[in-house]
């Protein structure tokens, strides 16, 4: 980066300034007080602003401020929101009555670890309930606080009735709020599983709003594949209604995969380069060629080999749609820091400035 | 009580940062440190949660008109950037508080007591303003000094502003006077100079105009910024469809599986 500029063509007094400058930054470089490094200067000593290099390069949008509670809260939303229709689904068909509780805990786990991440990202968590003064539709984030809360009760509902009722008998008052509860938690879990593809999607990141009738459908299926997972490590390894879901998650997932890879968009550059792109990758296969190979070898073989591989599939399944929510962050970074999308110029092959965003703020 | 904007022409700025400051003092924005950026006499490089005036340093190969035809290395010009106040704005769209809002003048005001700095506004910014003071918690940006202006003063920067580069006033007066401004500056040979305001953009205009020479991109400012609403009913009918498939697929699955039943 640094002598890329003509030399040649500077007479000997600035030559030799050149040279000196040089010499200085490479020391600020070892000491590391190098903070800001520029785009390959175009043709002068200094980097020059001009339409094809922006402002210099500084990145126009800003980065998410988030740290790792909200992709670990897309992550248990996800998660939580899937277990509750299961729950009541399989409640209302029939199924056996420890699925159904089972279900019930892991969405009433995510009703409080939910919040919990939330709160804790917040810039001022202690004003947390200013959410819950005004309800816009308009605004995602909105929409989500108020799902969140609906679910969380309901969930949460749901599964403390269910075990009064299994320990100590059924009543009215408990059977009310049960099935209040496992109602509240399907209709809120519904939108709560995936509602957090649209808070993304509706930014301005480019490699999120290029994604934007996408992220929901494809967190939805993560979502269900973790739930499923995480039920079939409680036990529930014969279950083939559990089974038929985990192999559509996964399919799902792989198609999902080869629409990320079949695309040449730049907003999807950070999803196939570089180290978003490798976490992208890992998330995917792990979410869903890897489960999806498990579980149509499950099919065959003996019961004990089934059962391993379903144990498998689903360890792969809750790794897959953990990473792949940190992968869509850490891309959404990427994303807000190159300066030529929303500027909309066209990519020449110039690698992105090393900016280590001058952040003391 | 009239809606009122910014003009800020960049032909007139001589980067004196006297906005910058005056910004600084009248708000008791917080200092950026010092950091050398190696860009021009620009340090700061952007606007942001403690610098909600931003004055950019343009340097470019010298052309006729553009600081004379002098053998210097570079041009320069200036422009001091500021919040665009929107007239569809993601930041006031997405804030799930209410804390921003917007003012009797048109301006987007955030709320301090309000605000409890979820960030979402700062990823729904097309111009990058917002931003959360990761010390303070909450977010901030320029406020058009809506206290100021409820008392019927100029914003700080614009009376600052020493070569007036910084216009404040009445909105519709403000785009005429661009106009006027931009038929001067042709006819006096500089026929790049152009009105930065994304009127036929879904931002639907902003109330921080800009007058610059040459390509606006050189001034970090986009071509068709989105207000990124835009991308809620996809979104949403994607979101509709994967609560209808989840919902179909577990009955179907369930339903299909006689052995689980109890």
């Amino acid at each position: 980066m640094m002598s890329e500029y003509p030399l040649s063509e500077m007479d000997e007094q600035d030559l030799s300034r050149e040279r000196r400058l040089e010499e200085i930054r490479r020391q600020a470089e070892q000491r590391g007080q190098l903070q800001v490094v520029g785009p390959p200067p175009a043709g002068a000593p200094f980097p020059q602003a001009s339409p094809q290099h922006g402002y210099y390069g500084i990145p126009l949008l800003k980065e998410p401020p988030w740290t790792w509670e909200i992709p670990l809260y897309f992550f248990v939303g996800g998660a939580a929101g899937a277990a509750a229709v299961i729950g009541a689904i399989a409640d209302y068909t029939g199924a056996d009555r420890e699925l159904v509780q089972h279900a019930r805990w892991i969405a009433a786990a995510g009703s409080v670890i939910s919040p919990a991440l939330l709160i804790a990202d917040l810039g001022r968590p202690e004003r947390f309930l200013a959410m819950l003064r005004v309800f816009k539709p308009q605004s995602p984030m909105s929409v989500g606080v108020w799902t969140l809360l609906g679910f969380s009760s309901g969930a949460a509902a749901a599964a403390f009735a269910g075990f009064l009722r299994d320990r100590y008998g059924p009543s009215l008052p408990l059977k009310v709020l049960e099935n209040a509860g496992q109602a509240a938690s399907l209709a809120f879990g519904l939108p709560f599983s995936n509602y957090t593809g649209v808070l993304i999607g509706a930014t301005a990141i480019p490699v999120w709003n290029r994604n934007a009738a996408d992220l929901p459908l494809h967190f939805a299926a993560s979502g269900l594949g973790a739930a499923v997972g995480i039920l079939e490590l409680m036990g529930h390894r014969k279950s083939r209604a559990l089974q038929a879901l985990g192999l559509g998650a996964a399919i799902f997932e792989s198609w999902e995969g080869l629409r990320i890879e079949g695309r040449s968009h730049p907003e999807l550059d950070p999803l196939k380069h570089g180290p978003s792109g490798w976490i992208t990758r890992a998330g995917g296969l792990l979410s869903g060629p890897l489960p999806a190979a498990l579980r149509i070898a499950s099919f065959f073989g003996s019961k004990k080999n089934s059962a391993s591989l379903r144990r498998a599939a689903a360890w792969s399944a809750i790794a897959g749609s953990l990473i792949t929510r940190f992968a869509w962050v850490r891309a959404g970074h990427v994303s807000a820091r190159n300066w030529k999308l929303p500027l909309q110029i066209e990519d020449d092959g110039h690698p992105p400035p090393k900016l280590s965003s001058a952040s003391h703020r | 009580m009239s809606v009122t904007a910014f003009l800020t022409d960049s032909t007139l700025c001589i980067g004196c940062k006297a906005c910058e400051v005056a910004c600084k003092e009248w708000n008791g924005v917080d200092q950026d440190g010092f950091d050398w950026s190696g860009f021009s006499y620009d340090n700061t490089g952007a606007v942001g949660a403690s610098t909600w005036r931003h004055v950019k340093f343009v340097e470019q190969p010298p052309l006729p008109g553009f600081g004379g035809n002098a053998a210097e290395p570079t041009s320069w010009t200036f422009s001091s950037d500021v919040c665009k106040h929107c007239e569809e704005a993601g930041c006031l769209e997405a804030c799930p508080t209410g804390s921003i809002v917007r003012t009797e003048f048109g301006g987007v005001f955030i709320q301090p007591d309000v605000c409890n700095g979820c960030g979402y506004c700062v990823t729904a910014c097309p111009f990058g303003v917002v931003e959360r003071n990761q010390k303070d918690g909450r977010a901030f940006k320029c406020t058009f000094c809506y206290d100021r202006q409820k008392v019927g003063l100029q914003p700080a920067c614009a009376k600052a502003c020493p070569t007036e580069s910084i216009k404040f006033g009445e909105i519709e007066h403000l785009r005429e006077d661009a106009q006027k401004r931009v038929n001067e500056l042709h006819s006096r040979g500089m026929q790049d100079a152009v009105i930065y305001d994304p009127t036929d953009t879904s931002v639907g205009g902003t109330h921080a105009m800009f007058i610059v020479r040459g390509d606006p991109r050189t001034y970090n400012l986009p071509p068709s910024p989105d207000v990124p609403t835009v991308y809620l009913k996809k979104s949403w009918v994607s979101s509709a469809l994967a609560a209808g498939l989840l919902l179909g697929g577990t009955l179907l699955a369930f339903l299909a599986d006689g052995d689980g039943r109890r």
